[in-house]
């Protein structure tokens, strides 16, 4: 059971990093693919009704991590207390910003909104990455390696979802920028990804996992995948390969996160009691594909693609 | 001043704060929802323009609540790593199933119903409003559901130094949930009701060309629709919020009324140091009275309001100090009587203030029948102006009863967090320094008074410029016949 809610938590977390891995990088380069506010209204368009969605599968991750391992949520949260500190005001000043930007009047509001977006989505994106950096090395070097990747990663899934979902010329930007940004993301994957599996070498029982190795090796082919896919402009598949790298990096970090997400501290240890385990495994297993469901039919509710025009009102 | 104090006015600011926006979202939604289900049976173009005219006062006030509960979710692991420790296993059960139950379904219907104006046919759309209101007031459930176990665990035992669960039925059936969440719910809707019928009522008086004060002033025309849509159909618009708000205001008062005195006798049996801090009660009294104001005693109330018999003892602060010496060991017991206190009058009479608001509102503006109606030409009483004023003027008073509601329920478990088994001492974060607090504290405060500032301007904004009407008056059968209509003000597009 312990390790069952620790697979559905790493789960929940693959479904944020991907889902809102886009978010951030849209957010993060919008004032750089939009020329116009009506191309901005575009940008920001692609990522309007499924952002707030998105958002939901971190408090659903930390939430059913205090449930089932309340001492890994506590002493995750109160370790790292300024860097959650300023995700937190990320997430909030990007949140604002979003809701409130098409209901502000003058156009400085709106580019103070804008500001907002921008900072709170990058400032977030990196935190994560060096965060879990942080908790794999402890060292400098491995936490602004990890921002760096998580960031960059982040903005060209990001460029390659706007490019998915316009036309026009911010879909020609997008994909410039996807590309640009593979100058630091794959470079950045090249040398963090290898060290995560690595970096459990100390804990015997996955020193030689050759299933973590194998997340860590295809996350990496997934996201040269990704580039050039880009490059030969098929944007449905670059995506699919940019998410897939994502889900494998998050899947090889909590298997090196296996047995032990915090240093010393065993999951066995942190869990809950296998009656408050169960009662949730009932009500998750019926409640998950509903929202999985639901969820899915919204972006199929919004796949079209957004022309300025149709981002106008 | 250690971390300790910090940490808890860090709660308090970040709670409060959050508290502000939620019971609007939750009580405004219903409303917008219920807007929106009129216009989809009648077909009456007022109706569309209420849903988007508090539709888009809904989504302001919405951004808000969303992104200040995160910092709640986050703040129990920051601050309270032992107390998250000490609980996880009871508490963070439900607050994992309102992410899993509520907030999925809150967002992503929300996302629909904002973008789906065009993309969603008419039916689906009203039904994505509805599950957004559903999940925000199914949170509304669970969060209060693991609040209430603070108060008075159940369903538990303590096994190695952690409270271990053992019925997560005990835990969602709570009695003092039970109490709690049909009484925080129906105040959201006081809070919400409160909220349109200070918006209807400034609208009347703007629509009238007659300022806050009564003195003329000129009658506005920011948007194109009002100088063709007569002053009576849209005064008459403004009527039909308000006289929705008196409604909900007044039953959802009822509902506060009874389950608050619920929530008393509950006190007595489970937070007798609550409940003797809220009166003020220093010994065990025999028919304990109940003072309005310091002076002024109601002899026997307080017995009667909480056991329902006007000569049942209720203990006192200092015998219930001595007897939990006696239990847990010496240390200070009793909470800030002062500000218990006096919560608990703010939170009685403010509230009751704005449901007798809303009553004598009903009343107002009651359907005329016989002689008077046939005098005046029309059943429709008008809302007079002095009353629109009160309206507006009231506008502090709901989300003041509520907050002191908090007050009173927080405030007043003090020095628990888990009454009777985890005192509040023990269960800050042992690791967080001063400075950390004080760094986040500061942060939280100043950018939540910014934000506080900017969303007061939106609202008032937007209050004042007034929805867009449709560009020239149409005949209501007409409009019925017309899908197009939908797509005349599209207010709440990106």
């Amino acid at each position: 059971m312990t390790t069952f809610w620790f697979i559905v938590i790493a789960f929940l977390w693959t479904g944020y990093f991907v889902l809102e891995g886009f978010d951030f990088g849209v957010g993060a380069l919008m004032p750089l693919l939009s020329r116009s506010d009506a191309e901005r209204r575009q940008v920001i368009g692609t990522i309007g009704p499924v952002w707030d969605g998105n958002e939901v599968w971190v408090i659903t991750a930390v939430g059913a991590m205090f449930a089932a391992f309340p001492a890994w949520y506590s002493g995750l949260l109160s370790g790292f207390y300024l860097p959650m500190f300023l995700i937190v005001v990320g997430l909030i000043v990007r949140g604002v910003g979003l809701e409130w930007r098409g209901k502000v009047r003058s156009g400085r509001e709106r580019a103070l909104c804008d500001a907002g977006i921008v900072t709170g989505s990058v400032l977030t994106a990196f935190l994560w990455g060096a965060v879990f950096g942080n908790l794999l090395y402890g060292s400098a070097f491995a936490t602004v390696l990890g921002g760096v990747l998580s960031l960059s990663v982040a903005i060209l899934h990001g460029a390659v979802f706007v490019a998915l979902k316009t036309t026009g010329p911010v879909r020609a930007r997008a994909r410039r920028a996807a590309l640009f940004t593979s100058a630091a993301a794959v470079p950045a994957g090249i040398v963090a990804l290898p060290a995560v599996p690595g970096s459990a070498m100390d804990v015997p029982s996955w020193s030689a996992s050759p299933w973590l190795w194998a997340c860590a090796l295809l996350a990496m082919a997934a996201l040269a995948a990704g580039v050039t896919l880009v490059w030969r402009r098929r944007e449905g598949w670059a995506f699919t390969a940019t998410a897939l790298s994502i889900a494998l990096t998050t899947a090889a970090l909590f298997g090196a996160l296996w047995p032990a997400p915090l240093p010393g501290l065993t999951l066995a240890e942190a869990a809950s009691a296998p009656y408050t385990m169960t009662m949730l495994t009932w009500i998750g297993l019926i409640a998950l594909p509903g929202v999985l469901a639901y969820q899915g039919w919204t972006y199929w509710v919004f796949r079209k693609r957004l022309t300025v025009d149709s981002a106008a009102h | 001043m250690d971390a300790l104090d910090l940490a808890r006015w860090q709660f308090g600011v970040t709670t409060v704060y959050h508290f502000l926006f939620v019971p609007l979202t939750i009580g405004l939604g219903v409303f917008v929802a219920g807007l929106q289900t009129a216009w989809h049976r009648t077909g009456k173009d007022h109706y569309l323009t209420l849903t988007k005219f508090f539709g888009k006062l809904f989504l302001i006030n919405f951004a808000m609540g969303v992104v200040t509960g995160i910092v709640q979710e986050f703040q129990f692991g920051m601050n309270w790593s032992e107390y998250s420790t000490f609980v996880g296993d009871v508490f963070g059960a439900p607050l994992a199933l309102e992410a899993l139950l509520a907030f999925f379904l809150e967002s992503t219907f929300l996302g629909l119903w904002i973008f789906g104006w065009d993309r969603l046919p008419k039916r689906i759309h009203l039904a994505a409003i509805w599950a957004a209101v559903i999940g925000s007031n199914l949170s509304a459930y669970f969060i209060l559901a693991a609040n209430a176990w603070m108060k008075h665990p159940v369903g538990y035992e303590v096994v190695g130094g952690r409270a271990r669960m053992n019925d997560l039925w005990a835990v969602l059936t709570n009695s003092t949930a039970l109490a709690q969440i049909p009484h925080v719910v129906a105040a959201s809707f006081v809070v919400a009701g409160g909220f349109v019928l200070a918006v209807s009522g400034y609208r009347i008086l703007r629509e009238r060309g007659v300022g806050l004060t009564g003195r003329r002033v000129p009658a506005t025309a920011e948007t194109g629709g009002e100088a063709t849509v007569p002053l009576r159909r849209r005064t008459d618009m403004w009527r039909t919020s308000l006289r929705g708000a008196l409604v909900m205001t007044a039953l959802a008062g009822v509902v506060v009324a009874g389950t608050g005195d619920l929530s008393g006798q509950l006190l007595r049996e489970q937070q007798p140091m609550k409940l003797a801090a809220a009166e003020g009660l220093t010994r065990d009294t025999e028919g304990a009275g109940f003072s309005i104001v310091p002076g002024v005693e109601v002899p026997g109330l307080l017995s009667l309001l909480a056991a329902h018999d006007p000569g049942a003892t209720v203990q006192g602060v200092d015998d219930i100090q001595r007897r939990y010496a006696e239990q847990f060991g010496p240390a200070d017991y009793t909470p800030n009587l002062p500000v218990v206190f006096w919560s608990f009058r703010v939170m009685i009479g403010f509230g009751m203030a704005t449901v007798g608001l809303s009553v004598l509102g009903l009343w107002l503006t009651r359907k005329r029948r016989g002689r008077a109606g046939r005098r005046s030409g029309s059943a429709v009483t008008p809302v007079p102006s002095w009353f629109a004023r009160a309206c507006v003027l009231a506008l502090p008073l709901p989300t003041a009863a509520i907050i002191a509601g908090w007050l009173l329920s927080e405030i007043g478990r003090q020095p628990w967090t888990v009454q009777g088994e985890l005192l509040t001492a023990a269960s800050v974060s042992p690791g967080v320094g001063l400075t950390e607090v004080a760094i986040s504290l500061t942060v939280f405060t100043v950018l939540y008074g910014l934000l506080a500032l900017a969303e007061a301007v939106l609202l008032v904004r937007h209050v004042k410029a007034g929805p867009e009407l449709p560009p020239a008056p149409r005949d209501p059968a007409l409009a019925a016949a017309d899908p197009d209509a939908a797509r005349l003000t599209p207010t709440l597009m990106y």
